[in-house]
């Protein structure tokens, strides 16, 4: 080691007893801290991109469903997309409850699909699991598609009465979004 | 297009060799900035500025492009959607003063860009195209910081894009059309927003060509290097990779703590809190400055109080300012010394350390004081002497002044027995 200061080559500065060169060790570490930093600054950049604190701050949204009369359906908004509120007649009802789960693509039955005695109450999104559309069916005089429930115009996705897929490509039925009655005639959604 | 023991590219790894056949990007990187570019082996941290510039450019341009994706160029919201990225955002308060800051860092390390090429004569022949097109850049950078103080729509916003557009109302007959064209109204608002917002976008990638220029016309004659002795053999040089990317690096490091300091423990430091008050076209605030970096330059403005023959003050004043940078397009053939380290030129020295770094510390200071004696005095003793020594004093001193004796080669400059006698001065100038 004494005499490195004399022959001293970028090869053999800096080598210490263990045959590992100083610069080596420099190398890595200032290699590797700029990495670590460079995935730091990673993150906030695609982050920024999520929704902000604003848009999800209206992402809960109370609709009052006391006035649907069965039968009937209402369109309301949740997270700026369509959200169908529809009150099931008894023939509804029965049609939804007559079909074999197992046969279904997206087997849930009825009951799984609405509240503990609200079953009558059948809250989806009004958004076509295939590519998106708005389905047609929550309006009087719309077409309600093969099965009663709802058909998407778009790629001809039929839905029954309960909002599961029955024909065309849609692969899910209609999403149930996350919602609780907050009073026998008001529910929150989100 | 460099010197003939550039190491060449050689790849061997089949990719990179297709790569180099088809399309020789690694080929250029390798010249540009890898071990295929040999430099000066004696450059100081002074050389650093131009690789901290350059990040600093590439970072506004990518924060720049992340607030846009959050902020309307709309005079009825502006205001609101910057409070929405500072407050809604995910990591938006981040994004905005890294970009506001980011935009002084840049002014930083540039004006430290520029006082090297100052006190080097980094402009001298064979490196004139360089210094023109960094002074095109500097322009271009005063425009894009101006216009995107404005995006904000705050108080100063607004009273600074009045105050600036009414330089142009300076000009005779013409200047109110051309103020009233520049906002697309009587007022700064909606089209003068938008249209700034549309240039803020577009002029940094302009800068960006510019900058590919400046490297361009940097690399046909080499890095310049303290002693301003030419490279003479390739003992005075050494590849850039790993040396120079290893030295830049480091002052990098450097460069960023200091900036992250103010972005995360002072942000507002080099704010002004007026900002925070939305445009309001019907009441001027009290104390009405702009931006640091163009403190020197307004003093020039404001120092030109009465008429000047037939020339009335508010003319003159806008003249002198533009001047001011205008004159350094013609620095080159103003210094005619032959010499172009500071180093050697013991008055020259003189009069940089003792009259033109003291008169841009004055305008400096003046530019953000307010309007009022002794500033004013102040600054047009300092206008004056600034343009007295880029005018007069430097093409006489370049006439007059006796060098002091070059070292023979770079290599001498670093490894002679003269090494401290040659380079040990510059901190004192004994003459």
């Amino acid at each position: 080691m004494a005499d490195t200061a004399a022959t001293a080559t970028p090869e053999t500065a800096g080598v210490t007893d263990n045959g590992i060169r100083r610069r080596d060790f420099l190398d890595i570490a200032a290699v590797s801290a700029a990495g670590i930093g460079g995935l730091a600054v990673v993150y906030p950049l695609v982050s920024q991109m999520a929704p902000s604190k604003d848009v999800l701050a209206a992402s809960s949204t109370e609709v009052d469903v006391g006035s649907i009369e069965p039968g009937m359906a209402i369109k309301a908004i949740f997270r700026k997309q369509p959200l169908f509120v529809r009150r099931l007649t008894a023939q509804e009802i029965k049609m939804a409850e007559d079909v074999a789960v197992g046969s279904l693509r997206d087997p849930q039955t009825l009951e799984e699909r609405t509240k503990e005695g609200h079953k009558d109450m059948l809250v989806t999104m009004g958004v076509c699991t295939h590519l998106g559309c708005v389905p047609l069916g929550a309006a009087v005089g719309e077409p309600r598609g093969e099965f009663g429930g709802y058909f998407c115009p778009c790629h001809g996705s039929h839905y029954d009465t309960a909002g599961r897929i029955r024909k065309g490509p849609a692969p899910t039925n209609l999403e149930v979004p996350e919602y609780a009655f907050t009073s026998d005639t008001v529910i929150q959604v989100g | 297009m460099s010197f003939p023991w550039a190491k060449e590219y050689t790849p061997t790894n089949p990719v990179m060799k297709f790569l180099d056949e088809k399309l020789p990007l690694p080929r250029l990187v390798y010249n540009a900035v890898g071990a295929g570019y040999p430099v000066p082996r004696n450059l100081s941290y002074f050389w650093n500025f131009g690789v901290l510039a350059g990040f600093f450019l590439v970072l506004q341009i990518v924060t720049g492009v992340v607030l846009a994706m959050h902020y309307a160029a709309n005079a009825q919201v502006a205001f609101a959607t910057t409070e929405h990225i500072m407050r809604d955002v995910n990591w938006g308060w981040l994004m905005r003063y890294a970009h506001a800051n980011g935009a002084s860092f840049f002014f930083i390390v540039v004006y430290l860009h520029i006082f090297r090429g100052f006190y080097y004569s980094s402009y001298k022949a064979p490196r004139e195209m360089i210094w023109l097109l960094g002074v095109v850049i500097f322009l271009l950078m005063m425009a894009t910081a101006f216009m995107g103080y404005v995006l904000p729509w705050g108080q100063m916003s607004f009273w600074g894009a009045k105050v600036i557009t009414g330089l142009f109302g300076a000009i005779p007959l013409i200047g109110e059309p051309i103020q009233v064209w520049l906002l697309g109204g009587f007022a700064p608002d909606n089209a003068a927003l938008n249209r700034f917002f549309s240039l803020h976008f577009l002029l940094p990638f302009v800068i960006a060509g510019v900058v590919i220029l400046h490297i361009w016309a940097l690399h046909i004659p080499g890095s310049s290097n303290p002693t301003g002795v030419e490279v003479k053999s390739e003992s005075d040089t050494l590849p850039f990779h790993p040396y120079y990317t290893a030295k830049d690096g480091f002052g990098l490091g450097v460069a960023l703590l200091l900036y992250f300091g103010l972005v995360f423990f002072l942000p507002n430091y080099l704010g002004h809190p007026d900002n925070y008050i939305e445009a309001n076209p019907l009441s001027t605030p009290a104390h009405i400055v702009p931006e640091w970096y163009f403190w020197p330059f307004y003093a020039i403005l404001r120092a030109f109080t009465a008429d000047f023959f037939f020339i009335p003050a508010k003319l003159m004043g806008v003249l002198a300012m533009f001047s001011a940078i205008l004159l350094w397009f013609f620095l080159p053939w103003l210094d005619k010394s032959p010499v172009r380290s500071g180093h050697y030129r013991p008055l020259f020295r003189k009069f940089f350390w003792f009259g033109l770094i003291p008169a841009m510390a004055v305008l400096f200071y003046c530019g953000g004081a307010p309007a009022e004696e002794p500033f004013v005095m102040l600054s047009q003793i300092a206008t004056a002497y600034y343009f007295l020594h880029f005018l007069v004093i430097l093409p006489i001193v370049s006439q007059i002044e006796k060098p002091e004796p070059l070292p023979y080669s770079i290599t001498e400059a670093v490894l002679g027995s003269d090494d401290k006698a040659v380079l040990g001065e510059n901190a004192t100038p004994a003459v």
